[in-house]
């Protein structure tokens, strides 16, 4: 606190509060998710190359009906996130709260999701370094490996994406995130976004290429 | 606090502070103030330069002579990889931008902190998190990592030594880089004072604007890269193991595909500087400002293409390699610019030789030396012979610590006034600045003929023919140690004994200078309104702070 009131005597002589400024960073911070994950493409895209086929059959193995799902859970969750600002912009306080609140809930059943599909493939010996896998062909072996980090990775960010719509939440019920002010939200907004669109690219890599 | 308006005129940041309380440990742990937390980077970095230092001489006096002199080939592998991670990750690539960059961009852009303080606070905590866990690794069982700093793969899946936690600090530590230049970018956007365009800013804002954006474009790929390899060490995903079908030479495509650029994240703020120091000793204008300012982003774009010239012995293709030689001999070209609009810079400047423009001669000399074997490397055929021998330590040697450290230390002589207040002694810092260069030279230079003769880097022993060279090289660490020191004695001495110093001690004419030194907290009483181009010396005659003592027309 001491922090926060230190900093607004130091912005008394000039308005620090930058809306497009601090987009502009989200929008920086968004590129380097982006390389990071365009690292991972990389990779995928050199192993599909030299293992087309084993690609191809292990992918078979997974559940595109969960995937479908979980598609559309995220694409909806980016919906109730973009209407959560639009609503607040127009000082719809409540809603937009249920809003948010609906987006965290769609990410919570996105994991939950999640949670089956990876115990089911745990659970037929499918996971780095299990017998089972070592078994199969080169190529399988890369194609599950990559299908844990990836998904693994997005997971990841569905998390922070989590947390980080919850304090925005707690910002907005609070008021300190309102018509006026709403660039945390937007940013928050952005974030999940990013980790829609990156599913979006993640779920015909691995579940519609059989 | 609130009534402070008053005190603000003569109160520097070093009496004030955005926390609570303006001194004792707190106050700067917890300040958001730029100038604070560039002073502890400076300090931080400093340290960390210093202990890799030390490792460097021990290195040195073991091969002082064939065989085991005072080591073990374990640990003379341990000390070359400390002396890498702790040079490259904790000094060189934070170096100037977080050190000179904190301190200086939001005062030459006229503005009062970055975009985001908290922000920049958090990249300095993340930093010493990253140090620390790197430096705990060293003291748990298992031992030091032993990998070299670029933990090639297979061996990095490989040893048994403590590989992932240093890996881990280097992960960390991209954040904090992915941070700042986040940071830095949306404050040369956002933040330029009044009437600034994007050509009327400094030549050192430039540089460190390009840099941002390979700090933001770059770092990312490294950071997956190594949690690639901390994934296939825990759990052997297979995606760098031959044996379960992946392809090693993907980590080191991955690796250089970050620490290729990260070599410009090294070395372009240092030309930034040099455009810096530059005008304010020759007393003109810079000469081709619009070709250094646009060359910082060609060398920030086209040093991304490059990375394979690391690989040329990996078993490239031939057109592969084509391409990216090719390539390297083009990014010369934007370096080579920058020397040239320096050198004319100079032509017909009246040249006043004070101990920056020393450090920057130093720099000239030694970082064309070092660009010039870098074509050397880069050109296939003779890559062949000198790929891996002491030709390419000393290359990067020439231009890390001959390009970056001189200007590091260049940016010190020329800021440490308006950074702490206090001027050093200037014939010291002159004699330190030869004794440097005659030190770089007979430390580097002859590991090029080494090299060339097919000494390999990494060894711990040699054959006897090597010996006069080796021997020659290590007393140059002696002198390069000497020299290093005498920095230091003068700086930290002046810090408390030194002369009080102007608020513009060279006649320069950058924003820094318009304000008193050290600066206030807000750096500037009310925000500047820009007029005159960066390096206009007509400005001297309506400034407020000129030198003391000097006339000028």
């Amino acid at each position: 606190m001491n922090n926060e009131n230190s900093i607004a005597i130091q912005n008394e002589h000039v308005v620090h509060r930058d809306d497009v400024g601090a987009r502009l960073g989200m929008w920086l911070f968004l590129f380097t998710e982006l390389l990071l994950f365009g690292g991972l493409f990389l990779v995928y895209a050199v192993y599909r190359h030299l293992y087309y086929e084993d690609f191809k059959i292990a992918a078979l193995s997974l559940n595109t009906t969960i995937g479908t799902l979980n598609t559309i859970i995220l694409l909806t969750s980016s919906l109730t996130v973009a209407l959560s600002i639009a609503v607040l912009q127009k000082g719809k306080r409540q809603l937009s709260i249920i809003l948010l609140m609906l987006t965290d809930v769609l990410a919570i059943i996105f994991m939950i999701n999640k949670y089956f599909e990876w115990s089911a493939k745990i659970h037929h010996g499918i996971f780095p370094g299990s017998e089972h896998l070592l078994g199969l062909p080169e190529g399988q072996i890369l194609f599950y490996g990559l299908y844990y980090i990836m998904t693994g990775l997005h997971a990841l960010h569905i998390i922070i994406g989590i947390v980080f719509i919850s304090i925005v939440l707690v910002f907005v019920s609070r008021g300190s995130v309102n018509e006026n002010n709403y660039v945390k939200l937007e940013n928050a907004g952005l974030y999940w976004h990013l980790v829609d669109l990156i599913w979006i690219f993640l779920f015909p890599f691995f579940y519609l290429i059989q | 606090m609130i009534d402070n308006a008053q005190s603000i005129k003569e109160n520097s940041f070093y009496e004030e502070s955005t926390t609570k309380k303006s001194h004792g440990i707190a106050s700067w742990l917890f300040s958001t103030d730029h100038k604070r937390i560039g002073i502890m980077y400076l300090i931080a970095l400093s340290t960390f330069f210093f202990c890799a230092l030390i490792i460097g001489l021990f290195m040195r006096f073991e091969t002082i002579a064939p065989g085991e002199t005072i080591m073990k080939a374990q640990t003379y592998n341990t000390l070359f990889t400390l002396h890498g991670v702790t040079m490259v990750f904790l000094f060189i690539v934070p170096g100037i931008p977080v050190v000179f960059g904190n301190f200086f961009l939001p005062i030459l852009l006229g503005a009062q902190d970055v975009s985001f303080p908290r922000l920049n606070l958090l990249s300095f905590w993340i930093y010493i998190l990253g140090g620390i866990i790197i430096l705990v690794s060293l003291f748990l069982p298992g031992g030091p990592i032993d990998t070299g700093w670029t933990f090639y793969i297979p061996y990095s899946i490989r040893t048994g030594t403590n590989v992932s936690l240093p890996l881990f600090g280097a992960f960390i530590l991209g954040f904090s880089s992915i941070l700042t230049g986040i940071n830095f970018v949306t404050t040369v956007h956002r933040l330029r004072a009044p009437g600034m365009s994007y050509f009327k800013m400094p030549l050192f804002v430039w540089s460190v604007y390009a840099t941002g954006w390979i700090q933001i474009l770059a770092t990312p790929v490294v950071g997956i890269t190594i949690l690639l390899v901390l994934l296939e060490r825990y759990f052997g995903i297979g995606i760098f193991d031959p044996t379960l079908g992946g392809d090693p030479i993907l980590f080191q495509h991955m690796f250089w595909i970050y620490s290729h650029p990260a070599v410009y994240i090294m070395v372009l703020p240092a030309m930034g500087v040099v455009s810096e120091i530059i005008p304010t000793f020759t007393r003109r204008t810079i000469f081709g400002y619009k070709a250094i300012a646009i060359s910082s982003l060609a060398i920030a774009f086209v040093g991304y293409l490059v990375w394979a010239h690391h690989m040329f012995t990996s078993g490239l293709s031939e057109t592969a390699a084509l391409v990216f030689s090719f390539l390297t001999f083009i990014v010369a070209l934007p370096s080579a610019i920058k020397v040239f609009n320096w050198l004319a810079s100079m032509y017909k400047g009246s040249i006043d030789l004070k101990p920056p423009f020393l450090w920057v001669l130093n720099f000239i000399l030694l970082f064309t030396i070092g660009g010039l074997t870098g074509l050397v490397l880069g050109a296939l055929t003779t890559d062949i012979h000198l790929h891996d021998t002491y030709f390419v330590v000393a290359h990067f040697h020439y231009v890390m610590f001959g390009g970056t450290g001189t200007i590091f230390i260049a940016s010190l002589f020329y800021w440490f006034p308006k950074m702490f207040g206090r001027m050093y002694n200037i014939k010291w810092a002159s004699r330190s600045a030869v004794l440097f260069f005659i030190a770089f030279n007979t430390l580097y230079f002859p590991m090029f003929i080494l090299g060339y003769q097919g000494m390999p880097r990494r060894y711990y022993d040699y054959l006897p023919q090597f010996t006069t060279l080796q021997v020659i090289s290590t007393v140059g660490s002696w002198l390069m140690f000497i020299a290093i020191v005498s920095i230091i004695i003068n700086l930290v001495g002046s810090l408390r004994k030194g002369k009080v110093a102007s608020a513009n001690p060279w006649g320069g004419v950058t924003l820094e200078w318009h304000i008193p030194s050290p600066p206030p907290l807000l750096n500037f009483k009310e925000i500047p309104k820009v007029s005159h181009e960066p390096y206009d010396f007509s400005q001297l005659k309506t400034m407020k702070y000129v030198p003391i003592g000097e006339v000028y027309e």
